[in-house]
């Protein structure tokens, strides 16, 4: 059982190490992308498992809970692990188009898997120190991947990236030692009996909003979201765009599991914050979106807006609310990397992300302005496509309460996100371009148009999936909420005891 | 700068720093020291060597990239928590080799975590050195 849970952090640490030592040869890649199909594999073993058992729980070296390191799985953390294999196989094989060859001699491929192997490990981590290590870890390769080839643009963002971010670990890890010191444990099962019994109640929620400060850095809650649009634009496409599907999602990931886990005894009060900060961040990102005018900065400002979403399920703390959370959690990796894809594709035939320096898309690359338009509207929540039914959960959980004004929010930020995809839409696909250029896919070499395409044509058949039949996925969030809310299956398998 | 004691110096205090960081390495199992600590003081001899003359001097010194020492080093690790399947064992799990036991007689012990030691070693020795070495350079 406990190798089936670190395969999927074992697999990508093993590639990186041999895609390293064999980075100066063409072997160096095709490793890179063995690995993730291995990986892709063995995540769907990890959930074939969790499937079936619905909580799966390993002790590393043989040191039981809670004082070893636990790896655990439950429907939420199997189904990020899959998301990130699907992610990690889209990035890898579009890197084969995108990375040039002195990136990858500088060690491109290691510190991709690096960081693919620390998202996985932060999915399935049990441990809260742990979860800080892998946080760590992420945060090394990916500022390694922000600034690797070192133009002046990209040193700017990087060091916005890693300061910041910095203050986040900071605020974590005191957050850890505090929660240490009044509990004794670390484990996340046995946190979430821990603290019922702790008598000081008020010094438990200081150190929840100590967390939430932490985890939302991460995650680019409001007001704490400069790092990500100072920075998302500035390194090769597939990076942004695997920043962009999977980092502030494991920000989110942490908020959730720790606000339903751990600190759910004085919801009235955190969960409240959560929820006008939800609502400030969808606002914030929306209208950052619409003053933009860079194919990527407005996609950068979206991931923000959206991520309001997701933390408005939590916030809600109603089986519906986190239903749609983890529902847009999945639909939301999926479609971002995705249009991170098409700006790539876009600046790459028509020389620039930057909107007045694009155009034509339309005229003559149909079939990008075809897949553009397919994350573009499930972004924006436009049926039958997956944002619809990711967006139609969230509102309805908001409705239930009777929250007419976040619900009301909610709905005017849909709207605002389809404005600034016309924008997107009227400025790179409808006109002529600016310099006569004329972006064909056709004019692209065969081998490079086929790595381009088929993450993006992958992807948007995901998307279609998923928003075609909807049941079984619902169906699969739901679980997944109610293990939220009832962390008793989690609880015991992880300490093997009755709590 | 180039100062003649500190170089006259450094030629003996390599050596012995490389020398006391694997007696910490080794004597990391059951008292205070360990892979960490030793990579540590083995990256310490080269930085000296850096001072005492040249970043190139150190880097055909050390003949090969610290790198590479680096991902060797996390790549025998992984490996030494591998070696824990073939006893059915988690993740991790330490597996050890009496050699010679006989009757109330330990014999040799061998056991996977001086490897994982040894993997932690060369990640810190290598990392470190890569840092410093880079930092070097630029300046």
């Amino acid at each position: 059982m406990s190798w089936i849970l670190v395969n999927p952090i074992l697999i990508p640490l093993v590639t990186a190490v041999l895609a390293y030592l064999f980075r100066t040869s063409p072997a160096g890649r095709w490793i890179s992308v063995a690995g993730t199909v291995v990986l892709l594999f063995a995540s769907l073993i990890l959930m074939g498992e969790v499937l079936e058992h619905g909580v799966i729980a390993g002790q590393m070296s043989n040191w039981q809970a809670p004082f070893g390191i636990t790896l655990v799985a439950d429907y939420l953390g199997g189904v990020m692990v899959v998301i990130t294999a699907i992610t990690a196989m889209a990035t890898v094989i579009y890197t084969l188009a995108e990375i040039p060859e002195r990136l990858e001699r500088l060690g491109f491929h290691a510190l991709l898997q690096v960081l693919v192997a620390a998202v996985c490990g932060a999915f399935l981590t049990g441990d809260l120190f742990n979860l800080y290590v892998w946080f760590e870890v992420m945060l090394i390769s990916s500022f390694g991947l922000l600034v690797l080839g070192g133009s002046k643009e990209q040193l700017d963002g990087g060091i916005k990236y890693v300061t910041l971010n910095l203050v986040s670990t900071i605020m974590f890890l005191s957050g850890i030692g505090l929660l240490y010191g009044i509990t004794g444990t670390l484990n996340m099962a046995d946190l979430h009996l821990a603290v019922r019994e702790v008598e000081n109640a008020g010094l438990l929620t200081t150190i929840a909003v100590m967390f939430m400060v932490a985890f939302g850095v991460k995650a680019a809650l409001f007001p704490l979201f400069f790092w990500l649009p100072a920075s998302y634009h500035t390194p090769p496409v597939a990076v942004s765009a695997i920043f962009a599907g999977l980092l502030t999602k494991v920000g989110v990931y942490a908020l959730i599991r720790s606000f339903t886990l751990i600190f759910d005894q004085d919801v009235t009060f955190t969960h409240t914050i959560l929820l006008w900060l939800a609502v400030a961040t969808m606002v914030t990102g929306v209208l950052g979106a619409a003053a933009m005018n860079d194919f990527r900065r407005i996609l950068s400002f979206h991931i923000i807006s959206q991520i309001g979403y997701m933390v408005l399920g939590l916030a809600l703390f109603t089986p519906l609310g986190l239903v749609g959370a983890v529902f847009y959690l999945v639909h939301h990796i999926i479609v971002k990397a995705n249009l991170f894809f098409v700006a790539g594709v876009a600046k790459r035939i028509g020389g620039s992300t930057d909107l007045s320096r694009l155009g034509g898309l339309y005229a003559h690359a149909p079939l990008l302005a075809f897949l553009f338009l397919i994350p573009a509207f499930s972004l924006a929540g436009f049926p039958p496509l997956s944002g619809f039914w990711a967006k139609y959960v969230v509102v309805k959980a908001a409705l239930d309460l009777e929250m007419w004004f976040v619900a009301g929010a909610s709905l005017a930020v849909g709207l605002l996100t389809i404005y600034s995809m016309t924008k997107i839409w009227g400025a790179a696909f409808w006109p002529k371009h600016p310099d006569g250029i004329k972006p064909r896919l056709g004019d692209l070499p065969a081998g490079e148009r086929v790595a381009l395409m088929a993450p993006i044509v992958g992807l948007a058949v995901l998307t279609c999936i998923i928003g075609l039949f909807p049941e079984p996925f619902v169906q699969f969030a739901e679980t997944s909420a109610e293990q939220l809310l009832d962390p008793t299956a989690y609880v015991t398998t992880v300490l093997g005891v009755q709590p | 700068m180039q100062s003649l004691i500190l170089t006259t110096a450094t030629r003996l205090l390599v050596a012995l720093l490389l020398v006391f960081s694997i007696y910490a390495l080794l004597r990391g199992h059951n008292l205070p020291g360990g892979g960490f600590i030793g990579g540590l003081i083995g990256a310490t001899g080269f930085i000296l060597y850096v001072i005492a003359t040249s970043v190139s001097d150190a880097r055909s010194a050390l003949r090969v990239d610290p790198t590479n020492i680096a991902m060797l080093g996390v790549g025998i690790a992984a490996l030494s928590g591998i070696m824990g399947a073939f006893a059915g064992d988690p993740f991790l799990t330490g597996q050890w080799l009496f050699l010679f036991a006989a009757e109330g007689e330990k014999g040799l012990p061998l056991s996977s975590v001086l490897v994982f030691d040894v993997g932690v070693y060369l990640a810190v020795f290598g990392g470190i050195l890569t840092l410093v070495f880079a930092m070097e350079e630029e300046i």
